[in-house]
């Protein structure tokens, strides 16, 4: 009965009358939240009195980070490291995608996915990669998100193997009551996905548009959240605080990228799945009722690694590197490629280039 | 101690009524449950079992939500005229828009309270014990001024109310001042509602600089409609004196403002249809549904209402005829409900960022929850009203025993 991130819950008498007695404690402490929503253990009531992310001291935080190893250790049985490693100076990320040579195979998805502990039910996808037909070019309005991308090796050609995007919004049997089948409403998907195992990408007279998040420099989304709880780093990476976030989906609504997901059911995370090299602003297990996004992998560019999405391409169409280092790769692309960026009149200013390198 | 009795008295007045009074609040009282069983499901399991989604982030709750800011909002908005024309009875015009802009105030911030993830979480939205983005986002604003016209309000009923209870006269030196600070109040807090919508680059649909004045006109519609009927209930039931003239003045008022919000209306759809860019296609949901939106089923029958009840509040014969008056403000509430609910969420989130389709439709549960909280504001105005009543009431008779002045502003 508490939000807190515990999966799948169950609601029994001796639990409910159990937290009763702690949220009586909490109301005592002059709590003012329904006591049904204060389900309070003491993890809890630490939670709920957590100060901001950026006003902890230093003894404050390792405490704070000690305590969520705990927490994962416990519901995880995996040990895993939550570093808060802040930005080095003198960086300001930037990122660059070759559209000449990304193929849409989605492999940076699911690499993604399991990079960032993302939610595997519902299934949550920072990287979205929109298939657009060569003839009309970028527009939003005739672009395929759920066009079929077959898996690598030696099952390539079997459809269970493949790297499918997240499906499109499924609706609980409470709601198709209301809803007729929610899924034939997307012609798109149910045709591409009943293409079978002889799917292939790149389609021919296609072209593909992988989006996360732009890490703008002036990010609609940071404007717009009551409570400041996503702000941009030092280095230029929009983070967000899941210990701060309300749930309030102003940062969705504001968006031009649709690169903000929110976790609206408890996010299904198997511990064999866990990544157990995290970071607080980055990919630590999220919480129900919070907002997540694409963190350029904090937990790994922080320690001069590239983001799992570079690593992974087949086809090296995705470059990242120090927009501030005259001689980075990301500098060279902007000073010597046809780069652009996505709604560009909105004047949000990416930091993810898209360029043409052939 | 004269608040403990009136607390008492309080009480013993809302254990009186007669059988219709019961029924009406055991009805409440049945949605209530029900829809606090519905929002504890919601609790237990996310709001999964909304059909919002990634998609369309906003839906039913947040649309009500700023359909009752405008109701909060217009209540007050009708001292103006009451004080401009001398309408006799303009204490009980301040008490009962008042009162209906408090039940509306605590509508919406359930509304709010629902539709958000973290409600565990919602101190983080209050200095000191969060920290609120003010002044940056429209929503710290907000909370901001939802809350000041809140507690303004709230005091300004209770102190009406407490100096009617003990008999004695109001202080006008207190209660003048705060009854012209609520005005502006009143229309800064749709505003920036309206705001909160305008300000988003990411949806063309809401970022129209014609948000605003659209809201306040349209809220001018839908607030009076509802005082209207009041007023002829309560002149009824209570011998609240209130002339045909001041009501056939609100209806005249309606009328132009009804008037204004068509005509803003179309100018926008000048402004999209003749531009005709790549934005056009969420008026097209809004008024011709895009690959299965549903919401346009609404658009024409709210649009068709409006003119409707602009027509009879126009023509003086059917302003002044109570069946025609009572029609307009039964279709005013259909047309402006639509209009600012459902039909600015989701056109303005329809087809997303990256022009994808989901067509929303709310859930049982979204139901469920919106007529709970519609009920639990609809009983606190009539618990607030009943209690007004032997205090409005002209005639000298009252249930609780207390001592009645008129005083008069």
């Amino acid at each position: 009965m508490s939000l807190n991130n515990k999966p799948s819950r169950q609601l029994n008498r001796r639990k409910f009358l159990g937290d009763s007695v702690k949220s009586a404690l909490g109301i005592a402490a002059g709590l003012a939240v329904p006591g049904v929503l204060s389900g309070c253990g003491t993890k809890e009531i630490e939670n709920f009195f957590q100060k901001h992310f950026l006003e902890l001291s230093p003894a404050e935080l390792k405490s704070l980070l000690a305590r969520l190893e705990r927490e994962n250790l416990k519901k995880y049985g995996k040990s895993t490291v939550v570093s808060a490693k802040p930005a080095m100076p003198g960086v300001l990320f930037g990122y660059g995608l070759d559209l000449s040579r990304c193929i849409g195979c989605r492999r940076c998805v699911h690499a993604c996915v399991k990079e960032n502990n993302q939610s595997r039910d519902p299934a949550i996808q920072w990287i979205r990669v929109l298939e657009f037909s060569k003839e009309k070019g970028i527009d939003f309005a005739e672009a395929n998100p759920y066009y079929c991308a077959p898996g690598s090796g030696a099952g390539a050609a079997d459809s269970s193997n493949k790297l499918p995007a997240a499906p499109p919004p499924q609706l609980t049997g409470e709601q198709k009551q209301i809803l007729a089948d929610p899924v034939s409403q997307y012609p798109l998907y149910k045709e591409k996905e009943t293409e079978g195992p002889g799917c292939k990408v790149p389609r021919p007279e296609h072209f593909y548009v992988p989006i996360s998040c732009q890490q703008c420099e002036n990010p609609p989304c940071v404007k717009v959240c009551p409570v400041k709880a996503t702000w941009k780093e030092p280095d230029g990476i929009v983070v967000i605080d899941y210990n701060w976030c309300i749930g309030c989906r102003y940062c969705m609504a504001a968006c031009p990228y649709g690169a903000r997901h929110f976790n609206w059911a408890e996010p299904k995370l198997p511990s064999e799945d866990v990544n157990p090299d995290m970071h607080y602003l980055g990919n630590r297990p999220r919480y129900r009722g919070v907002v997540e996004k694409c963190t350029y992998c904090i937990q790994r560019t922080r320690n001069g690694r590239y983001p799992a999405c570079v690593e992974i391409c087949p086809v090296g169409a995705r470059k990242f590197g120090n927009l501030l280092d005259p001689n980075s790769e990301i500098r060279y692309i902007l000073e010597h490629k046809r780069v652009l960026i996505l709604k560009n009149d909105l004047a949000t200013r990416p930091k993810f280039f898209y360029f043409y390198g052939l | 101690m004269p608040i403990v009795n009136f607390l008492k008295a309080c009480i013993s007045i809302w254990l009186k009524g007669n059988k219709y009074y019961w029924a009406w609040v055991a009805f409440l009282g049945v949605l209530i449950v029900s829809g606090i069983a519905a929002y504890f499901g919601q609790i237990m399991h996310g709001l999964i079992v909304t059909s919002m989604r990634d998609q369309v982030s906003w839906g039913f709750y947040i649309g009500n939500f700023t359909f009752l800011v405008g109701v909060a909002a217009a209540a007050v908005m009708l001292v103006i005229p009451a004080y401009i024309y001398h309408w006799e009875p303009i204490k009980e015009v301040v008490l009962l828009g008042e009162m209906l802009a408090i039940s509306a105030l605590v509508m919406c911030m359930l509304f709010v309270t629902v539709d958000i993830g973290r409600p565990d979480r919602m101190l983080h939205l209050f200095p000191i014990f969060g920290k609120p983005n003010f002044p940056v986002s429209l929503l710290s604003w907000d909370v901001l001024v939802l809350s000041l016209y809140f507690v303004l309000n709230l005091v300004i009923v209770s102190y009406l109310l407490y100096t009617g209870f003990t008999g004695r006269h109001y202080n006008a030196k207190i209660l003048i001042p705060l009854v012209l600070i609520s005005i502006p109040s009143a229309i800064s807090i749709h505003t920036v509602t309206a705001f909160l919508y305008n300000g988003i680059v990411a949806r063309p649909f809401w970022n129209a600089s014609i948000l605003a004045p659209r809201f306040l006109a349209s809220a001018f519609c839908s607030g009076p409609a509802i005082l209207i009927i009041l007023f002829q209930i309560l002149r009824k039931v209570a011998g609240l004196r209130i002339k045909d003239e001041a009501l056939a003045k609100i209806s005249e008022l309606m009328a132009y403002a009804m008037f204004i919000n068509l005509f803003l209306f179309g100018a926008e759809m000048f402004k999209e249809y003749y531009s005709h860019t790549e934005h056009l296609i969420y008026t097209k949901v809004l008024l011709f549904g895009v690959g299965g939106t549903k919401v346009h089923l609404f658009t024409w029958p709210a649009l068709a209402a409006s003119v409707t009840a602009f027509i009879l509040f126009l023509v003086p014969k059917t302003r002044k005829n109570f069946y025609t008056m009572n029609l307009g403000c039964l279709l005013i509430w259909f047309g402006v409900y639509t209009e600012k609910g459902m039909g600015l969420v989701i056109p303005g989130l329809t087809p997303d960022t990256l022009g994808e389709i989901y067509v929303y439709a709310p859930s049982l549960t979204e139901y469920r929850v919106a007529a709970g909280i519609f009920s639990i504001g609809f009983l606190i105005f009539t618990l607030l009203v009943k209690i007004a009543m032997p205090i409005m009431k002209m005639k000298e008779t009252n249930p609780a025993g207390i001592r009645l002045v008129k005083p008069h502003l």
